[in-house]
């Protein structure tokens, strides 16, 4: 994976992870979501993790965006290792250098399109009436410009998802996590929202994360980073999808995986099923 | 656009940098919207402290207007008594007829003597008030742990876009003071209002005419200082809860 062009930004390693473990206790039952992952996310990037429901891929993604921390391994953020931030180190971080984006959208339902933009301002410091400007300026800039005022529940699922959008890029991140940022949008919408995600990561340079199963971000993504059962199964990069954009459905999964030639840090082993 | 280096070069350079802040008036306006976009629920629960408040109030400003008159009948005997030593004379009697609200009073008065001594309330009294403040309490403190758990994933994203335990500790005590104070003051004028009004149809103009203001202004600042102790009180252990929670919590698909 070292041969592609569009490594050029190597030598900045936005986000790595070393021999990441997590294990969740279930009452007696220990559950290794993760089992020792090694990744490495370039800065600039568009990366997808994919893999199945309960392939720990979520688990691994709030990792890399710092919400949660491992069992043992290090999740280095800009060379930074996580573990070592203090509470105000973290809320500083999500503040400031990370971008968030849920699948529910998870707007604030009190406040107004606006006011869930500029909130992470507010928490920055910026003054009101810059933050306002920048916030109005994102809304336009993610088509909603004319609805700067409404409530959450006073929009579409995807005009909520881009007020997440222009929210998260409030103050300049240097990543954005999108955790299914699809997962509850139709099919049009989706794509809209990927086409945005990745407007944002071309124009504005943002590394973007996501964790998804949903085949239409493959077109989108940098690098595609296959999650199977706690461990990295492969890690591709989207010159070597054999595959055309546009016919990706949801029923291709199959076939695009066998067109696709695996490579990165595959780990054979034991493949017990860990989830319950 | 904006340069990005290295993510932490920033925090080095101490000072607006590295500051994450919630300004007061910020979050005296996100504890409002909260409350105005649940407002039957904040009024149901607000209904707990008023009615707490105007029973103490009730107690108390009862007690004030008692007082008031105690004293002004034990000027008036005193008055009386150094006027006119024998007690029953044509002319005393023709007195009380005159001042029948004075005589109704001393007859009300006795009645309650045991209760008026220094104090001023029972037993019974302080007991009744007590435990209505801790019903209350109770009450603001499920109202709010309700609405804790309603809001995980509200709180949990907050925390995503920066928010310090504080910011959310910060806003939920705001909230139920603001929700306390109105519920307070809501409280004061209604029990001053029924009392006054009991007190009226008792002793009639004697209530205006020996009206402690005074007495009941006292009494309705310290209803007030009560009250909303009580609601931020009761709010603390609620907004530490809500504080402690995680942001992973707001990755959750659940509602």
């Amino acid at each position: 994976m070292s041969t592609a062009d569009n490594v050029e930004t190597k030598e900045h390693k936005i986000v790595r992870t070393k021999n990441v473990r997590r294990v969740y206790r279930m009452g007696n039952e220990e559950v290794h979501a993760l089992r020792g992952i090694t990744m490495t996310v370039q800065a600039g990037e568009y990366i997808s993790i994919m893999g199945p429901s309960g392939s720990g891929k979520s688990t691994l993604f709030n990792m890399v965006g710092g919400l949660d921390k491992p069992t043992s391994g290090s999740v280095y953020i800009d060379e930074v290792d996580v573990a070592e931030l203090d509470a105000y180190e973290l809320a500083w971080l999500r503040c400031r250098k990370i971008g968030y984006i849920f699948q529910s959208f998870n707007l604030i339902p009190v406040m107004t399109a606006l006011e869930n933009v500029t909130l992470p301002m507010v928490f920055a410091g910026v003054s009101t009436d810059e933050s306002r400007d920048k916030g109005v300026e994102l809304l336009s800039k993610v088509g909603l410009g004319e609805r700067v005022l409404h409530k959450p529940f006073e929009l579409s699922g995807g005009q909520q998802q881009r007020v997440a959008i222009a929210r998260a890029m409030a103050n300049d991140p240097a990543i954005i996590l999108a955790d299914e940022p699809t997962g509850n949008l139709d099919l049009a919408t989706g794509k809209e929202i990927i086409e945005m995600l990745k407007q944002m990561n071309d124009e504005f340079d943002v590394t973007i994360i996501t964790a998804t199963h949903d085949m239409k971000m493959l077109a989108a993504s940098d690098r595609i980073v296959w999650i199977t059962d706690g461990r990295v199964d492969r890690i591709e990069r989207r010159e070597d999808l054999d595959i055309e954009v546009g016919s990706v459905g949801g029923d291709t999964e199959g076939g695009v995986e066998a067109s696709l030639r695996g490579e990165g840090e595959e780990e054979e082993g034991e493949q017990e099923n860990q989830e319950q | 656009m904006p340069e990005r280096g290295g993510l932490f070069e920033e925090k080095d350079r101490a000072g607006v940098g590295r500051q994450i802040v919630l300004p007061w008036s910020k979050a005296f306006e996100i504890s409002m919207k909260s409350l105005k976009i649940r407002f039957w629920r904040s009024m149901i629960t607000m209904s707990g402290i008023i009615l707490a408040i105007a029973f103490l109030m009730s107690i108390w400003t009862s007690n004030a207007f008692l007082s008031s008159f105690k004293i002004a009948v034990l000027e008036e005997q005193g008055e009386g008594a150094a006027k006119s030593p024998p007690p029953k004379t044509v002319d005393s009697q023709e007195n009380e007829q005159a001042e029948e609200p004075i005589a109704r009073l001393r007859k009300a008065l006795t009645k309650q003597k045991e209760d008026l001594e220094e104090t001023g309330l029972s037993a019974k009294d302080i007991w009744l008030v007590v435990l209505s403040l801790l019903v209350c309490v109770v009450g603001i403190v499920n109202a709010m742990l309700m609405s804790v758990t309603e809001r995980i994933r509200e709180i949990g994203t907050m925390k995503c876009l920066g928010a310090l335990n504080g910011f959310i500790v910060k806003l939920f005590l705001l909230e139920s003071s603001l929700q306390g104070i109105a519920g307070t003051a809501i409280g004061i004028i209604l029990g001053f209002i029924l009392t006054f009004l009991r007190t009226y149809v008792y002793y009639g103009g004697a209530t205006v005419a020996h009206f402690p203001g005074g007495g009941i202004a006292f009494c309705a600042l310290m209803a007030l200082l009560v009250g909303s102790f009580l609601s931020v009180f009761a709010a603390i252990f609620p907004a530490y809860r809500a504080a402690g929670m995680q942001p992973v919590d707001a990755m959750r698909v659940e509602e």
